[in-house]
């Protein structure tokens, strides 16, 4: 009897394309921003701590590092926002033809860096205008 | 013949034991966050600085108070949905599977519990 060829799991001959890449990053930035919520509460429990807390917790999240996850967790937070929102119109049972998917992979990705730009450089003429 | 008992085949489930609440309560939950999640980034643009003082300000005021305590809430209920799922499929042991969503789900509560109370701490001071 021949050797039959057995059926193998997807992960061991499915090509790497821009689909797995957005799949994974939808879930990477989630786990990512589940730790941002550390950050926000953090910061809400300083403001209700008083001023003084409310100093500290600024200058720890103002700080080199304060600020690189910072922006690491705005960037998360714009392409989760964004491709959980093409996720939402999948489960609706829209934008499966191949090239609406491109075209919303690419949007959510770009969008997510443009978004970033736009609210770190609001919130710089924000606080500069504020000093 | 089923082995399957009436109750059990009406209510459709599998050895999962459970329904699409899981998966519908994600969306439910990402649906809400659109709105909240996009109000507050809006007000902290918005704002008329992030310092102490104007901060409090916007606590203060019942409308932030309570949007802010539901997003705390709901952020907190969303994430907890979605590390769940992540952890059921990566981690094969049951018991490991079983302490770490202990852990997780105890972290989650006790992140919404601080979140809301420090909201609602603000909200009931005295005016800033």
């Amino acid at each position: 009897m021949a050797k039959r060829e057995r059926p193998l799991s997807p992960f061991m001959h499915y090509r790497w394309q821009y689909t797995n890449t957005l799949s994974i990053l939808h879930r990477l930035t989630g786990i990512f921003l589940a730790f941002g919520l550390i950050a926000l509460v953090y910061w809400l429990v300083a403001l209700a701590g008083g001023p003084e807390q409310y100093a500290d917790a600024a200058a720890v999240l103002s700080s080199p590092l304060g600020t690189l996850a910072l922006v690491a967790w705005s960037l998360s937070f714009f392409f989760h926002f964004l491709n959980g929102i093409r996720h939402l119109f999948w489960d609706a049972g829209h934008g499966f033809e191949l090239k609406v998917a491109r075209q919303s992979g690419w949007a959510a990705f770009i969008g997510a860096i443009v978004l970033t730009a736009i609210f770190w450089t609001v919130l710089a003429v924000q606080m500069g205008g504020a000093a | 013949m089923s082995l399957q008992s009436p109750l059990s085949k009406v209510l459709g489930r599998g050895s999962a034991k459970n329904g699409v609440g899981h998966w519908w309560a994600q969306r439910v939950t990402a649906s809400a966050l659109i709105l909240l999640t996009g109000w507050f980034v809006i007000e902290l643009l918005t704002l008329p600085g992030l310092d102490y003082g104007s901060v409090a300000a916007w606590v203060h005021a019942p409308l932030s108070a309570v949007l802010l305590s539901l997003l705390v809430g709901t952020l907190v209920y969303h994430s907890q949905l979605g590390v769940q799922v992540v952890v059921e499929d990566y981690v094969a042991s049951k018991g490991v599977k079983v302490l770490t969503m202990l852990v997780v789900n105890f972290v989650h509560v006790l992140l919404g519990a601080l979140g809301v109370f420090a909201v609602l701490r603000v909200a009931f001071g005295a005016a800033v």
